[in-house]
């Protein structure tokens, strides 16, 4: 990664700097609201959302669950229920706005423009159809050719991503399948109409751990085939390390922090990011340690806090004047350490001090050090290895 | 997938002996003497009952009448009492002590009027039943799909045969909106005949099996509406018809699918009440008849019949499961 990149920066109301790119990043949201009225009131999933990404770069969304990182995703597929959602502000994907679209036209978006690869392959194949004629499908959709033509291409794509024998396997259902080839399948239903766009939910979650690592190698790899921009979903930062460009933090519903991978996982400036890094393993710590928990739980959404919606759960909220955190929401300022587009949601008058001298410490070294010394592969304590081949090796499940 | 078809219906065939043996030991060993059916009332001495009993072959061992009584299923019989010979061709299943002919015969005669009614019932209950309950599982919490579950609660509520008895009161006999109903062949009458006579109990037959097909397809569909393969297919650009037909219904059919293989399995067997109610005759009407006559090789077959009819549906539904999910195909 290097740092002339042009940082997809989510725009602030206040923030005059555009960015000069001479491309239109090809997804760009802006200021989304996404709201579900229940019984019980109205859940405020994504509010004042705004962010890019450009043809062949990797936005990293880390989050933890409610953050409101799937929701925006869904969002931008066109996927939440018209009757059950109200959303406000702008998403356009290609220069098309698809806030508003027509059902008819937001479906020739999907599949086609963008494609979702979802968090458990498992689910998300249908048991009852062959592999096959699940890509086949959704090749079909979009472009008017026959069932052979459609089956060669799924064939195409199923070897494209590393299936064995692909030929044969092309018939089987995705229960003859292991967990990883299930998500190697899932990978070419989403790029066989070779999508501009990629949204990855939690693609390694439900993976073993040995597989994961050759699943976002493969994403890198076909990612620089197919030039297409990637948004990855995850709670895991070693993830993040590995895929992103640039990486958002949501936490309830907003982006609380945002930057290139680097500046995140280097000079991180709000609270909760230091949390998420604090409570990743050390591999190379005292098997006995403790891990550090962000204390509390994920605020209510149907009655988000008052202020900083984080300022429940920090330790560091009687280190900013009067009780500003619990009144005033923190806009999206420049952070301390600003380098390219490098923002958070944070009143903390002096982030970097504290960062330095208080949570480094005890964040795992070799994350931090990797991330410096761009060494990838990673071998860090969120559970991703070297690769290995047993996945592909694997016999023919009976 | 052969060897488990071939396992599945050894199974039934065993079923089905144990049936038949049950069946058998009823007639045997019931309360009601065979021999009296040929024996007439006001003649009937012990002697002359004795000499029935020996010539209809009653008096040998219960193994080697059971044996006799299954060879109906291989051969021609040939039954014979005194003054009475009758010719029982296969398949035989002993032979009625009221009409004197092969029960096999007799029903078999009136399984088309039966099967009329269990498949014209069969096409409406399930169009009505899975389409109304595929439109309220895709507009669930709204008023149109509480107005469906209210509905088919309000149809359930009443028993079915009070239903179709009122219906065929006022429909046909007070308001004459439709016409009289019965049997009619649809090759020597003709299909419009046919269609009029049945018309009526095909429609009740409808209504009233569609309530829980409603609400089991309802179901089934919202949970299957909720899955993650189903955004998937959403998430292909797939259109709205293709994402429910294919992906979302295919997976809620299971268990349609074994409500209908019994529901069927019975309405073949023939529904009594209305077979009754709208004049029809059909085995189950023959079998009521048999039962309120003490007819009991009539009995016994019918119940044969049925037992077969539902083995063979649920064999039919194994089969059916593993055709529409994958991962049931036994090996």
């Amino acid at each position: 990664m290097t740092q002339t990149n042009e940082p997809v920066s989510p725009r602030d109301a206040g923030d005059s700097t555009e960015p000069t790119s001479t491309e239109v990043p090809f997804l760009v949201v802006e200021d989304l609201t996404v709201r579900f009225p229940t019984a019980d009131g109205l859940v405020q999933a994504v509010s004042g959302l705004s962010y890019r990404v450009e043809q062949g770069r990797t936005l990293g969304i880390v989050g933890e669950s409610g953050s409101g990182k799937s929701v925006s995703s869904l969002a931008v597929m066109g996927l939440h229920e018209a009757k059950r959602t109200q959303m406000s502000g702008s998403i356009r994907v290609g220069g098309t706005e698809i806030i508003g679209l027509s059902n008819d036209r937001m479906r020739r978006i999907r599949g086609r423009e963008v494609a979702m690869i979802f968090q458990d392959p498992l689910t998300a194949l249908h048991p009852f159809h062959k592999v096959g004629s699940q890509i086949s499908e959704a090749y079909r959709v979009h472009h008017d050719v026959s069932k052979a033509k459609a089956r060669t291409k799924a064939i195409e794509m199923l070897d494209r991503v590393g299936i064995p024998q692909a030929r044969t396997r092309v018939d089987d259902y995705p229960h003859q399948f292991s967990g990883g080839m299930r998500q190697r399948a899932m990978i070419a239903m989403a790029l066989v109409n070779d999508p501009s766009l990629i949204i990855a939910d939690e693609p390694t979650t439900a993976l073993d751990v040995t597989v994961q690592a050759q699943i976002l190698d493969l994403l890198q790899e076909l990612q620089k085939d197919f030039n297409s921009a990637i948004i990855i979903i995850t709670h895991d930062l070693g993830v993040v390390a590995e895929m992103a460009d640039e990486v958002m933090v949501m936490y309830a519903g907003r982006a609380v922090e945002f930057g290139t991978t680097r500046q995140i996982l280097t000079h991180p400036e709000m609270p909760y990011t230091w949390g998420l890094l604090s409570s990743i393993p050390d591999v190379t710590a005292d098997p006995n340690a403790r891990l550090i928990p962000i204390r509390g739980n994920p605020p209510s959404l149907l009655r988000p806090p008052s202020g900083c919606p984080f300022h429940p759960r920090c330790d560091h909220k009687d280190k900013v004047p009067g009780n500003l955190c619990s009144t005033t929401l923190p806009e999206l300022t420049t952070a301390q350490h600003a380098e390219g587009g490098h923002v958070k949601r944070c009143h903390l008058p002096d982030p970097s001090a504290i960062y330095e001298q208080e949570i480094l410490p005890e964040i795992a070294p070799d994350l931090v050090e990797m991330t410096v010394n761009d060494e990838f592969p990673i071998e860090t304590g969120t559970g991703l290895v070297e690769d290995s081949t047993s996945d592909v090796a694997l016999p023919k499940e009976r | 997938m052969f060897g488990y078809i071939v396992r599945r219906l050894i199974s039934g065939v065993l079923v089905l002996i144990a049936v038949s043996m049950m069946v058998f030991a009823i007639f045997f060993y019931g309360p009601n003497d065979p021999a009296l059916a040929y024996c007439p009332e006001s003649r009937c001495t012990p002697a002359r009952l004795a000499n029935i009993s020996h010539n209809l072959g009653l008096d040998r061992p219960a193994p080697q009448q059971y044996v006799e009584y299954m060879s109906g299923l291989v051969k021609n019989r040939h039954i014979e009492s005194g003054a009475i010979s009758i010719d029982c061709n296969w398949p035989c299943l002993g032979v009625s002590f009221k009409y004197r002919v092969s029960v096999f015969d007799y029903l078999w005669e009136r399984f088309p009027a039966t099967l009329s009614v269990a498949v014209g019932g069969a096409i409406f209950f399930l169009t009505i039943g899975l389409s109304s309950g595929i439109f309220a599982a895709r507009r669930r919490g709204t008023p149109a799909d509480k107005a469906v579950v209210g509905a088919s609660l309000f149809i359930s509520a009443p028993p079915y045969y009070l239903l179709a008895l009122l219906s065929y009161l006022y429909l046909v006999q007070a308001w004459g909106i439709f016409p009289e109903t019965g049997y009619f062949s649809p090759f020597t009458d003709g299909p419009a005949k046919w269609v009029s006579g049945m018309l009526l109990p095909w429609i009740m037959i409808g209504i009233v099996y569609s309530t829980q097909y409603a609400r089991f397809s309802r179901g089934a569909m919202i949970d299957s509406l909720n899955e993650d393969y189903v955004r998937t297919a959403r998430a292909k650009g797939l259109v709205e018809r293709s994402v429910v037909r294919r992906h979302a219904l295919r997976a809620a059919i299971v268990p349609v699918v074994t409500l209908f293989g019994l529901d069927f399995a019975y309405l073949v067997v023939g529904t009594v009440f209305t077979e009754k109610i709208f004049g029809i005759q059909g085995m189950g009407l023959a079998g009521l008849d048999a039962v309120q006559r003490t007819d009991l090789p009539m009995v016994s077959a019918y119940t044969l019949i049925g037992a077969a009819f539902i083995v063979g549906a649920n064999i039919l539904v194994d089969i059916l499961y593993s055709v529409i999910d994958p991962r049931v195909r036994l090996s």
